[in-house]
């Protein structure tokens, strides 16, 4: 069993007098223990809303609902009284935000923010409390962490800052790290830096990581598993190696077509989708993708497209999905999901050791690369 | 590649020195806002007044060449009220007598005291008791759910209720219902305040709720009490300090217009400037310096408050930090 199963998550926003928005529309995917799981996505696709239902943290407010479930070690997550909620959080489950200056508090150092945590769940007070906050800012390479601890956010750099919301997020070693785009504020040595470290820390800890992320480049560099959403569902499941060489599904194979590749000829134009992520066909009516697909057939409007499960362990939701050279298109075909039902996860697989074969995507981080 | 000469180079090691220096100094955010306050000439006059104010206040009184309540100028027969004498500034008497003949220099003074133990009580009254309700309704609307709502909706109506009566007759009427005297004119002047204390407190905690650090806490698993004590508090201050040094200011004003309307300290033994003004006007034909000194007085006061006030403003505001 998997250490996160998260089936058929829903949430509505729904305001008197405006249309009611269906932000993620059935998302369902799964995180084995030491694992990293991507969530893929253009802006817009529920990446976002996924992780905060998860945390049980979206704004609390009439005509907000979440369905569905997040099956955490045997609890549902979604079903928690916030008084357990908020044990679990920090403790088990923790997450790291997108913008590191405006996620810590700028009138409080450092120090009482990371022991904070440690007061909270670990009982930690006065001197050992201080002493492990020292250890963590250490442990995420924070040099000199002693006068760190007094400094306060404004005074670190950016790279630090998110360091710094790091230690605070692995303080009580997590056993789900969920990293909601952890690296977009940061520039490009720095967030080569971050997810070296993020690495570091499943690595060692065996802790399983959630990373929510539209740059693909971050994603060759550290994802197992792939989960690409759009329009609030998955839309495709893959590890990572068979996803980037064999791209299925359109959305995919558009978003790794629209990656600007270093080797492409001077003058070269990129190669956008076409559209915007507003111009969706809802999933009751049809593929929500096909106003923008290229691949576009009469089968996809009408009704939801169905979930593909292969024979090779992926997934994907397409009527007419990118073919495979040396494979007669439905030969691979295991299974067929109808459109409205769970799609599967995939099953764990041996991680892939070497890098995936994408040329555009040399400047992404990988093992061999980094020290 | 041009070679740098070595002045220039002198130059460029004592920037970067400077700039390592500037660098290696711990700077919390108020460090930081002191900073810019010191580079603000309207906060060093607004300081300057207050350092005089303060200083008379506290210290003056005990210099005084004369007592305040000694009416010397009658025991020497020189005021004579019915024949319209009361003169002016003497060597002696540097502003002259009041229509008691007592020496208005000392009745200043000592009046200074009165008048900022007035403005402080008044503001930490209004600060103490708007703050409280504001923090409360401002953590329960920005954190609490549907039951922090209700405590919200209902802390608030009873500040509207408040902030919906004209703020004199409001001090009228408590002065009125606690009889005239120099702790109910604080009390009167104090409750004033207490609506923008609280609506503003409240205002600033709600905003700061939304913030991504209360959220980053909140994931934390760390208490909704604590968050709002330890994080949305801290921050949602800045704006009620600004308003409190801008309260002392109007304080001082409304406590004199309340001694004016004789709802101050009955007691002429205690000089303030209200009631000084007040008694002046009967004299004004006569002598018009009585009420034109301690008006002024208040007026220099009102302004040094204000110009701090609002250079800490500008000072603490994080948008228009460089």
């Amino acid at each position: 069993m998997a250490l996160l199963d998260v089936e058929e998550l829903s949430v509505t926003f729904a305001r008197r007098g405006q249309r009611t928005v269906r932000a993620v529309d059935g998302v369902s995917f799964s995180v084995d223990a030491g694992e990293v799981v991507g969530l893929v996505g253009e802006s817009g696709c529920g990446k976002s809303v996924t992780s905060l239902a998860i945390m049980g943290l979206l704004p609390k407010q009439p005509g907000l609902q979440v369905a569905g479930k997040a099956v955490f070690d045997g609890t549902d997550l979604l079903q928690l009284d916030d008084r357990s909620r908020r044990d679990i959080r920090g403790r088990d489950v923790a997450m790291i935000f997108q913008d590191p200056l405006s996620s810590l508090n700028p009138v409080v150092p450092i120090g009482i923010q990371v022991t904070e945590v440690l007061t909270r769940h670990r009982g930690m007070r006065g001197e050992t409390a201080a002493k492990e906050a020292a250890q963590l800012l250490d442990r995420v390479g924070i040099p000199d962490p002693k006068r760190r601890l007094k400094e306060y956010p404004h005074q670190l750099s950016g790279g630090m800052r998110q360091r710094a919301l790091i230690a605070m997020a692995v303080a009580c070693q997590p056993r789900l790290l969920i990293a909601d785009e952890p690296t977009t504020a940061l520039d490009v040595t720095i967030q080569a830096q971050i997810l070296e470290l993020l690495k570091e820390l499943v690595r060692d800890s065996g802790t399983a990581l959630v990373m929510i992320t539209h740059d693909l480049g971050v994603v060759a560099g550290m994802c197992d598993t792939i989960n690409v959403l759009y329009g609030g569902r998955v839309v495709e499941t893959a590890r990572r190696r068979p996803l980037f060489r064999q791209p299925r599904h359109p959305y995919t194979v558009g978003l790794l077509g629209s990656v600007p590749r270093l080797d492409a000829g001077r003058g070269e134009r990129l190669n956008p989708i076409p559209g915007s992520v507003r111009d969706l066909l809802p999933w009751p009516d049809g593929c929500a993708f096909a106003p923008r697909c290229a691949r576009r057939v009469d089968a996809c409007v009408g009704e939801p497209p169905e979930l593909v499960l292969t024979h090779d362990g992926r997934s994907y939701r397409c009527v007419n999905p990118a073919p495979v050279p040396g494979l007669t298109p439905g030969e691979e075909v295991r299974e067929v999901v109808p459109g409205q039902a769970t799609p599967g996860s995939v099953p764990a697989q041996a991680v892939p050791a070497d890098p995936p074969a994408v040329p555009g995507l040399a400047a992404a981080p990988s093992e061999e690369e980094t020290p | 590649m041009t070679i740098i000469s070595g002045k220039k180079r002198e130059k460029i090691d004592r920037l970067a020195e400077l700039a390592a220096r500037e660098e290696e100094r711990g700077v919390s955010l108020w460090q930081d806002a002191f900073r810019r306050l010191r580079r603000n000439p309207a906060a060093i006059v607004g300081a300057v007044i207050l350092a005089i104010f303060v200083l008379v206040a506290v210290v003056g009184p005990f210099f005084v060449p004369y007592g305040p309540t000694d009416t010397i100028g009658i025991r020497e027969g020189v005021v004579r009220v019915g024949q319209g004498l009361i003169p002016g500034h003497s060597a002696e008497h540097w502003l002259g007598y009041d229509h008691q003949g007592r020496d208005v220099f000392s009745r200043m003074i000592v009046g200074a005291r009165q008048t900022l133990l007035v403005g402080v009580v008044a503001t930490l009254i209004g600060l103490a008791i708007g703050a409280l309700i504001g923090g409360v309704a401002g953590a329960a609307a920005g954190l609490g759910g549907r039951w922090g709502r209700w405590v919200d909706t209902v802390l608030m109506r009873f500040i509207d209720m408040l902030l919906a009566m004209p703020s004199l007759l409001l001090a009228v009427s408590i002065a009125a219902l606690l009889g005239p005297s120099l702790t109910t004119v604080m009390i009167a002047v104090g409750m004033v305040s207490v609506p923008v204390f609280a609506r503003l407190l409240r205002g600033s905690m709600i905003a700061q709720s939304n913030s991504d650090y209360v959220l980053a806490a909140t994931s934390l698993g760390v208490r909704k009490s604590k968050i709002a004590l330890a994080h949305v508090l801290p921050n949602s201050l800045a704006p009620v300090i600004v308003q409190a040094t801008l309260t002392l200011a109007t304080a001082i004003i409304e406590a004199a217009a309340l001694s004016f309307l004789g709802l101050g300290n009955p007691d002429s033994a205690t000089p303030e400037w209200g009631v000084m003004l007040a008694d002046a006007q009967q004299w004004i034909g006569i002598r018009p310096a009585l009420a034109i000194y301690p008006a002024v007085a208040i007026i220099i006061t009102a302004l040094g408050f204000t110009l701090l006030g609002e250079a800490m403003r500008e000072a603490l505001d994080p948008k228009l930090r460089k």
